[in-house]
C-alpha cells in the first residue's frame, strides 16, 4: 500500500519543510520485489533464518541508511555463501545490490549504505554453495527531513 | 584523478580474517530525480565493484541506484599471502576507478 | 572548570559524554541528537564519508599554485591548523572584518599564492576546510579574544532573533525556543556550529556552516544573504560564541 505523501500533519507542523522527495513517485512494490527476488532464485524455496540484517528501525534520512548483512556460515569451500542479494520494496527499483562471496572471505558479512525513498521493507537473501536461499527482511521507517534545500 | 579511500591492516597474521573497507567519491545519481529545471537528472551511477588480492578476485558487488552517493563497502578476507589488494570501481560514462593497499602477511 | 577536563579526554564520544554528566550544561551537539547508526558513521574515520574531503584537502595543503607558484605546506606545515577551525571568524592582521575559516582560506589564496579564490561552496574550498576543521577535532571552541569582534557578534545575535521571511520566525524561535522538539519527523538542534564543514545525508555531499545557514534561511522562506555577504560571518561569530567550550567533531556527519 502507498503512503499518502506528505501526510498532513507533517505539512502543517512543519510548514517549513520543503518536501523533495529524493526519488519520484511509485515504481517498485511489493509484487515488484518479490518479482525481482524470484528473478534471482528462480523456483527454489526461501527460508527465513541464517542471515541477519541490521538496518536502524527508524533513520533520519533516507539518502545513506546503513546496512549490514551477516550470515551463518562455515564459509569452507564444502559449506559457504555465494552471494548476497537485498531488495526493497518502495524504491524506484526493486534492486538494491548484490554481492558475490566465496571462502576466501572467512566471514558472510557485507556492510554498504543504501538510499530509501519511503517508509518500506527490506529483504536480504543469501545464497549458498549447497544451492540454499535464506533470508532476513526488516521494516524501516524514514521519516522527512526538515529544511531541505532546492537542487541546485 | 579519483578520490578513494581504503582501510586495510598493514600487517597481519597468516589466515587471520580481516575487514577491508572502501570509501568513493560519486554522486551515485539515480536517474529518478528531477533536477532545478524540473527535467530528470541522467543516471551515473557505479555499476561494479570488485576486489582482488593478488589478481584473484574475492569479491565482487553489483550496485543499483539504491546505493547511497559516495558508496561505502566493507567486506572480509581470509589472509593468505602478502601482497596488495585491489580495488575497482565501474559505471555509468565510462567511470573507472581504482585504488590498492599493500597488506604484509606474518 | 570542567571545559579542561573535556580537553583533556580527547575524543568527541567521551566528550560529549561528560558534559552530558556534568549536568549543567544544557547544550547539545548535533552529534550528541543523532541516532547510534549516524554517530558510529562519524566516528569510523574509515566509514566517515567527510574524511574522502579530508583526503583531498591534505593532498590540495601541498599542491603548489597562483602566480607565486606556492603550496599552503610552504607556510604552514602539514598539521599545523590545530585549533584554527576552533576560533574563527576572526579578524586577520591588517583588516578590520571578521572572515570564517573558508574566507581565511582564500585570502591565502589570493594574498600569498597570488591566485583566484575558489568558490563559495566549491569542492576545493570544501577540502581544504575540512582539513584544517579536522585538526581541531576533540579541541573545545573558543572563539577568538578580540574586542572588534564584538560589534560584529551582536549583529550575529540579531539576525539570530530576528523574525524574517514569509512564515515570519527567527533562528531563535526554532533553535532557542524549540529545540529538542519534533520539526516533522527531525529533532530540532540546538544549532552549535561544533562539526563544520558537515558531511549531510541531505545534500550527500560536504558542506559549509553558509550552506546550512541558507538551508534555513530558505525554509523561513527568507530570501538567503548572498555567499559573500557579511551577514554569515556575523551569524558564525554569534553561533560560536554560543558554544564556546563545546567540542569540536568536525568533520561531522549530520542527517
Amino acid at each position: 500500500m502507498m503512503q499518502p505523501l506528505p501526510t498532513r500533519r507533517a505539512f502543517v507542523a512543519g510548514s517549513l519543510l520543503v518536501t523533495v522527495l529524493p526519488f519520484v513517485s511509485a515504481g517498485a512494490t511489493p509484487d515488484a520485489m518479490t518479482a525481482a527476488i524470484r528473478d534471482v532464485v528462480g523456483e527454489a524455496q526461501i527460508r527465513p533464518g541464517r542471515v541477519t540484517l541490521d538496518i536502524p528501525p527508524l533513520v533520519e534520512n533516507g539518502n545513506a541508511v546503513p546496512v549490514t548483512i551477516r550470515v551463518e556460515s562455515p564459509m569452507t569451500e564444502a559449506d559457504h555463501v555465494r552471494a548476497i542479494h537485498v531488495f526493497n520494496e518502495k524504491n524506484p527499483q526493486p534492486h538494491v545490490f548484490n554481492a558475490w562471496l566465496g571462502p576466501r572471505n572467512g566471514k558472510a558479512v557485507v556492510a554498504t549504505r543504501i538510499k530509501l525513498a519511503d517508509a518500506q521493507k527490506v529483504v536480504a537473501v543469501a545464497e549458498t554453495s549447497r544451492g540454499e536461499f535464506w533470508s532476513a527482511s526488516a521494516d524501516v521507517i524514514v521519516t522527512i527531513a526538515a529544511c531541505t534545500e532546492d537542487v541546485k | 584523478m579519483a578520490n578513494v579511500l581504503i582501510n586495510a591492516p598493514k600487517t597481519v597474521r597468516k589466515g587471520e580474517t580481516i575487514e577491508l573497507k572502501a570509501l568513493i567519491l560519486h554522486p551515485m545519481e539515480t536517474g529518478f530525480r528531477p533536477g532545478a529545471n524540473g527535467q530528470l537528472i541522467p543516471r551515473n551511477i557505479i555499476e561494479q565493484f570488485t576486489a582482488t588480492w593478488n589478481g584473484v578476485e574475492i569479491f565482487r558487488m553489483k550496485m543499483s541506484p539504491a546505493v547511497a552517493a559516495n558508496p561505502y563497502v566493507s567486506f572480509f578476507a581470509v589472509a593468505k599471502e602478502s601482497g596488495t589488494i585491489r580495488f575497482q570501481w565501474t559505471g555509468d560514462r565510462n567511470f573507472s576507478a581504482e585504488g590498492s593497499v599493500m597488506v604484509t602477511v606474518t | 572548570m570542567r571545559l579542561s577536563a573535556v580537553v583533556g579526554l580527547g575524543t568527541v564520544f567521551l566528550a560529549t559524554l561528560a558534559m552530558a554528566q556534568g549536568g549543567k550544561d544544557q547544550r547539545r551537539s548535533g552529534y550528541q541528537d543523532m541516532s547510534p547508526a549516524l554517530q558510529r558513521m562519524q566516528d569510523d574515520d574509515t566509514a566517515n564519508p567527510a574524511m574522502l574531503y579530508v583526503q583531498a584537502g591534505e593532498a590540495l595543503w601541498k599542491q603548489k599554485a597562483g602566480a607565486s607558484n606556492k603550496a599552503c605546506v610552504d607556510c604552514h606545515d602539514a598539521g599545523s591548523m590545530k585549533g584554527v577551525a576552533a576560533r574563527y571568524p576572526a579578524i586577520p592582521s591588517g583588516a578590520d572584518k571578521p572572515v570564517d575559516l573558508e574566507g581565511r582560506i582564500n585570502l591565502c589564496r589570493t594574498g600569498q599564492q597570488k591566485a583566484a579564490p575558489f568558490d563559495a561552496e566549491s569542492e576545493e574550498l570544501l577540502d581544504l576546510a575540512a582539513y584544517v576543521a579536522r585538526q581541531s577535532r576533540g579541541m573545545p571552541i573558543a572563539p577568538a579574544d578580540d574586542p572588534r569582534l564584538a560589534s560584529f557578534r551582536a549583529h550575529g545575535e540579531q539576525l539570530f532573533k530576528e523574525r524574517q521571511g514569509q512564515l515570519n520566525l527567527s533562528c531563535a524561535n526554532c533553535h532557542d525556543d524549540n529545540a529538542g522538539k519534533k520539526l516533522g519527523g527531525a529533532t530540532i538542534p540546538q544549532a552549535h556550529p561544533t562539526g563544520y564543514p558537515i558531511y549531510r545525508l541531505e545534500w550527500q555531499a560536504l558542506g559549509s556552516l553558509k550552506r546550512r545557514l541558507r538551508n534555513c534561511l530558505i525554509g523561513l522562506r527568507a530570501e538567503p544573504y548572498d555567499y559573500s555577504s557579511p551577514e554569515y560571518v556575523d551569524l558564525e561569530l554569534y553561533l560560536m560564541d554560543r558554544a564556546r567550550g563545546m567540542t569540536i567533531d568536525a568533520p561531522a556527519v549530520r542527517p
